[in-house]
């Protein structure tokens, strides 16, 4: 039993209900939330270095013993993807104190967003499957939130479609997890591992892997994806950036968790599928990018193509290949908040989100520009960025597993991908100056720091991979090893 | 046009009240038998819905001046706060406990550190549910 665990969802949670208290007071709103995100890094920042220290930490809800209660799991990768969420959630939030505008922070704005972190990190710790639903829910239910709140035009049709899309996907959640709690009798993820290992995943219980496959694939936008473009470049560039950063990592994180711990005995079915959607996913989401001009749209498609790039290193499923998958998953939240929040302040600045309508931006935003470029080729993986070493060990994983194809689409899509970012840069920041000082729309004031942060961090993420990586591999072992998993959920002493 | 709406008022005054103890009965019961924060808390709001029915929204807002949405937020602070109270303890969180007490007139009774969670379901769930069909009702473009 550790209390720790709860810790990190417990605080934006709590900081998120007493801000509904502060409705009027939006400066009070901004001071807690900042807090409590703070708070939430420092203790998460803990919570790695004990799980680090000590092992898998666990914490049985209310005192009842697994596989009866709900547990929470910290191992890992858990406490990995909850130091990054806080992180990124703390930057976004920042940056959304210049850029949301005085109407959405009257409406709900930032508690929503602090249940919307709530909802992240706890997806990320809970070691029950229903419990799991849940928490996708509780950010599920933020993000309509989020995406819709303002109520211009574009965003209530696109809010409809998202809406639409992951209510459905939910109702296939559940659905899921009713047929496995038929079928096994639990839905405690290492009691099902233990389960599962023991009558062996029969033919009905890899159908309803591939089932819950698809429930994830749309949260992830693994091939999935035709819901992403549209509705995520209607919300104020702090929530893209959050979505962009987060929400389909969620997805990815479940695909991982459920692939690794419950359904890893046909890798020949499910991971031979997993390889191939990840490949169709990596080009379609290439395409997407190359052929767009407009800067929102080409960051989108680069989200679709590195979930992509994550699933392949999972499905190669080799030691190798796993390590690359969680540390490009770490890279790739980092990079993906910091590219949609500069991406924000261009568009705040040209009043455009058309590339042909910008140009010469470098001129008078120096700082914007090489921070763009700085985080451009760490997406695309140029060594020593933090992109790279990911890259390295995923295509390292999907040759020794002998998957030449694939690894070839990826190398491919890569390039394609540094394409596309430098089309952005190229275009918006080079060229001819087309905006005058006077004629800018808006300014970056206080919108570059939390951008300069995450940049700080991305650049670590590369430049320190060697302290990181111990971390990294003691992740990858629990994810290879299922019974390390298990033995300390379920308190078994060897 | 103005609707006859007497028989309606004078009933709603009698079964909102009936409804309110029904609801307030069914939350302290739930502690051994079915009912709880959440059917009660629904209850609870049934009768407040049909109060705003019978009268406008002015003098509702006039007669109970709270903000809903507060209530909400009160609520799962209470129900947050009880779990968080097992920490103290050095307990699970929202580990829960019970004991028996002599209390005045009621002579010995069970009292559960629950029934606080249960006050925050009952405040939350009463508040959103208000919330709702408020938010639905207010809109007054659609005259």
């Amino acid at each position: 039993m550790n209390n720790l665990v709860i810790i990190p969802i417990i605080i934006p949670l709590l900081a998120g209900i007493i801000s509904i208290f502060f409705l009027k007071h939006i400066v009070w709103q901004r001071w807690i939330g900042s807090v409590a995100l703070i708070g939430t890094v420092l203790v998460s920042f803990y919570l790695l270095n004990q799980v680090y220290a000590n092992g898998i930490q666990t914490l049985e809800l209310g005192g009842w013993a697994p596989p009866f209660g709900i547990v929470l799991v910290a191992d890992m990768l858990s406490a990995l993807l909850t130091l990054t969420t806080s992180v990124i959630g703390l930057a976004c939030f920042i940056y959304a104190f210049k850029s949301v505008g005085e109407g959405r922070e009257r409406h709900f704005f930032y508690p929503v967003f602090l249940f919307l972190i709530t909802g992240v990190i706890a997806s990320f710790l809970t070691g029950d499957l229903f419990n799991l639903f849940v928490c996708f829910e509780v950010l599920l239910i933020s993000s309509y939130v989020l995406i819709s709140i303002g109520g211009t035009k574009p965003q209530l049709r696109e809010s409809m479609k998202y809406i639409l899309v992951n209510i459905v996907s939910s109702a296939f959640f559940v659905i899921g997890v009713a047929f496995l709690y038929a079928v096994t009798g639990t839905l405690n993820m290492a009691d099902l591992s233990q389960r599962i290992a023991d009558v062996g995943q029969t033919g009905f219980l890899t159908v309803l892997s591939i089932f819950l496959l698809i429930v994830f694939g749309i949260k992830a936008a693994l091939f999935l994806y035709f819901w992403l473009p549209g509705s995520y470049r209607v919300p104020p560039p702090a929530v893209q950036a959050i979505f962009a950063a987060l929400l389909t990592k969620v997805g990815i994180y479940a695909i991982i968790r459920i692939f690794t711990l419950i359904f890893y005995h046909q890798p020949d079915i499910t991971h031979q599928l997993l390889a191939w959607l990840a490949a169709l996913t990596m080009l379609l989401g290439v395409i997407g990018a190359v052929a767009s001009w407009d800067v929102l749209r080409i960051l989108a498609y680069n989200i679709v193509a590195a979930v992509g790039i994550v699933i392949f290193g999972l499905a190669s499923f080799s030691a190798t290949g796993l390590e690359g998958a969680l540390f490009y998953l770490v890279h790739d939240m980092v990079i993906k908040a910091v590219l949609f929040l500069l991406a924000g302040a261009m568009i705040s600045i040209t009043g455009t989100t058309n590339l042909r309508k910008m140009g010469g931006l470098i001129v008078h935003h120096p700082i914007l520009g090489w921070m763009f470029f700085i985080a451009a080729i760490a997406l695309a993986g140029i060594p020593p960025l933090s992109g790279f070493i990911g890259k390295l060990l995923i295509i390292q994983g999907g040759i020794e597993t002998e998957h030449y194809w694939i690894t070839g689409i990826l190398l491919l899509s890569s390039l394609l991908i540094l394409y596309s970012v430098i089309k952005i840069f190229m275009n918006g920041f080079w060229g001819e100056q087309k905006l005058s000082r006077d004629e800018e729309k808006g300014n970056t004031k206080g919108l570059l720091a939390p951008c300069a942060f995450l940049v700080a961090i991305s650049i670590f993420w590369g430049v320190g991979a060697e302290w990181i990586y111990p971390y990294i591999e003691m992740a990858t072992q629990t994810l290879t090893d299922p019974s390390i998993y298990i033995q300390s959920v379920l308190n078994i002493k060897e | 046009m103005r609707i006859n709406d007497v028989i309606l008022q004078t009933t709603a005054k009698v079964i909102s009240f009936i409804i309110l103890t029904f609801g307030i009965y069914i939350f302290f019961a739930g502690h051994h038998i079915p009912g709880g924060g959440f059917i009660g808390g629904l209850i609870t709001t049934s009768a407040l819905v049909l109060l705003y029915v019978a009268f406008d929204m002015e003098t509702m807002n006039k007669v109970i001046p709270i903000d809903f949405k507060k209530m909400t937020a009160l609520g799962l602070l209470i129900a947050v706060s009880t779990g968080l109270g097992a920490l103290l303890f050095d307990q699970p969180f929202l580990t829960h406990t019970f004991g028996y007490f002599d209390l005045p007139i009621l002579g010995e009774a069970e009292l559960a550190t629950a029934v606080l969670f249960d006050i925050g379901v009952f405040l939350t769930v009463t508040g959103v549910a208000v919330t709702i069909i408020l938010t639905i009702g207010e809109d007054e473009k659609w005259k």
